[in-house]
């Protein structure tokens, strides 16, 4: 059997603004086809560790493996310098990203947002690059609207062609950054099974997010963060149910209050 | 005015306008090729600004300070006259396209900075996390929402530089204040010329008004509510 090797590994990440420390030394590693969701407290570092991870706020200390090779940084003499950006641009290209505010390119329909990428970054033909867009918009149920433009659609039409757009780059992993918070609530669903179904599919995922229950549901390894740290990491039953540590609990009860 | 004289300046209306046509195609061409100086210029200049080396944004804001605070007719008279001491003699012409040029490449500069600077920067983070680099996301995303949003100043620029070419004529360039002032001290119609010269410069900004106004309605990819 063939050595496996995380997709992603993460050691003593630390992230600083100025003098405001985000982020204190993280450590984890996310194995191919894992679903991961970082729960805890805003201002607990978990979009910051996200964004890290795809390289949108770059490390202060530590290091990022995405299959085993260093994210963002060469060694170059045992010294570690930045990537050039057309090396970063292509590892960038392996991670999908949805954004809480979905980001989708306002001047393009709807096909032209998802086929983007694959024409204009990995160089694919339009003809095939046309056909697997419409493949992924039926997929999450936006074949119909091929030819709006995002702001003729609801947040929750909006989020699932950003999937749609992640997905057309075919990643080895997606990372979801609160894609739920920004939507008016009866929209929250829609999006949620679009991402339910990816899992279903195997896709390796690292979810920042508030909806507790879909953590809980969807999850391998739950992950709670508060100040910047790791506080616990299980399976969703130790962490929802079973955790003996204080903190986790009493977060866990805060947001099943109401 | 008594009937005979006016009959008089109506009988030289067809020259004074083929006069001032000519004077117009100048002035027209003067603007379009200092725009083109000033957009080019002026572009190179908002990335320098925007760009995150300390000293290409120490160049471009040196530059962007001494060009929009030194007045324009100075800037002329130094590239016409003051050159010359150098031993470099432009042709008048070439000296106003060059001052409005670099003059307008300061203003634009700031046009364009802001423009881009409107464009949300998650935006630019979408494009990279589809692998694209800081280059190909400012060239496919930033930049075709910014230029949508920089038309109205750049319109409120070219209709501005239009109108500041007049102060060519004092460089001598043919341009249609200059020939105004030439009928003017020919044949002393100063009412009827100025008059005339002012319809001309008013028609051809709204010219260009609407003109802009279209492009920025094209532009539109969804008709506005």
């Amino acid at each position: 059997m063939a050595v496996t090797h995380p997709l992603v590994r993460i050691e003593g990440l630390h992230k600083s603004f100025g003098s405001l420390a985000v982020l204190k030394g993280i450590d984890l590693t996310v194995q191919q086809g894992q679903k991961i969701s970082l729960i805890g407290p805003s201002g607990s570092g978990k979009t910051t560790l996200l964004r890290c991870i795809n390289f949108l706020e770059e490390p202060t200390q530590g290091s990022i493996y995405l299959d085993d090779r260093l994210l963002g940084q060469r060694e170059v003499h045992g010294r570690r310098v930045p990537m050039s950006d057309a090396e970063l641009a292509r590892m960038r290209a392996e991670m999908g990203m949805v954004f809480q505010r979905f980001n989708l390119f306002p001047h393009l329909s709807v096909l032209e947002n998802v086929i983007l990428g694959p024409t204009r970054v990995q160089r694919r033909t339009r003809a095939e690059a046309i056909e697997q867009a419409e493949d992924l918009l039926n997929k999450v149920g936006m074949f119909p609207k091929r030819d709006a433009y995002p702001e003729q659609l609801s947040g929750g039409q909006q989020q699932r062609i950003a999937i749609a757009r992640a997905l057309a780059m075919r990643p080895k992993l997606m990372l979801f950054d609160e894609a739920t918070s920004a939507l008016d609530p009866e929209l929250v669903g829609e999006v949620l099974q679009v991402m339910r179904r990816l899992a279903e599919e195997g896709m390796t995922m690292i979810i920042v997010t508030h909806e507790m229950r879909f953590a809980e549901s969807v999850s391998d390894q739950v992950v709670f963060m508060a100040d910047g740290n790791i506080v616990e990491q299980g399976p969703p039953r130790q962490i929802f149910r079973e955790s003996t540590v204080e903190r986790t609990r009493s977060f866990i009860r805060a947001v099943q209050e109401h | 005015m008594d009937p005979s004289a006016l009959a008089k300046s109506l009988e030289m209306l067809p020259y004074f306008l083929k006069v001032l046509g000519f004077g117009a195609l100048t002035t027209l061409g003067l603007t379009f090729a200092a725009f083109v100086v000033a957009a080019v210029l002026g572009f190179v200049l908002a990335l320098m600004r925007l760009s995150r080396s300390k000293p290409l944004n120490w160049v471009a804001s040196i530059y962007l300070e001494i060009f929009r605070n030194v007045p324009i007719l100075t800037q002329l008279f130094i590239l016409y006259f003051g050159l010359t001491y150098v031993g470099i003699t432009l042709p008048a012409v070439g000296a106003a396209i060059l001052g409005f040029g670099l003059n307008g490449a300061a203003i634009l500069s700031e046009v364009f900075r802001a423009s881009i600077r409107t464009i949300n920067r998650g935006q630019a983070e979408a494009a990279y996390s589809i692998g694209m680099t800081r280059a190909k996301a400012m060239r496919l995303i930033v930049l075709p929402q910014a230029f949508k949003v920089a038309i109205p100043g750049m319109t409120n620029f070219v209709i501005g530089l239009l109108k500041d070419t007049s102060l060519a004529s004092a460089a001598a360039v043919p341009e249609m204040t200059f020939r105004a002032k030439m009928l003017v001290s020919e044949t002393y119609q100063t009412n009827l010329i100025y008059f005339l010269l002012a319809i001309i410069y008013l028609a051809l900004s709204l010219l260009i008004a609407y003109g802009a106004a279209r492009t920025e309605r094209r532009l539109n990819v969804v008709e506005e509510r």
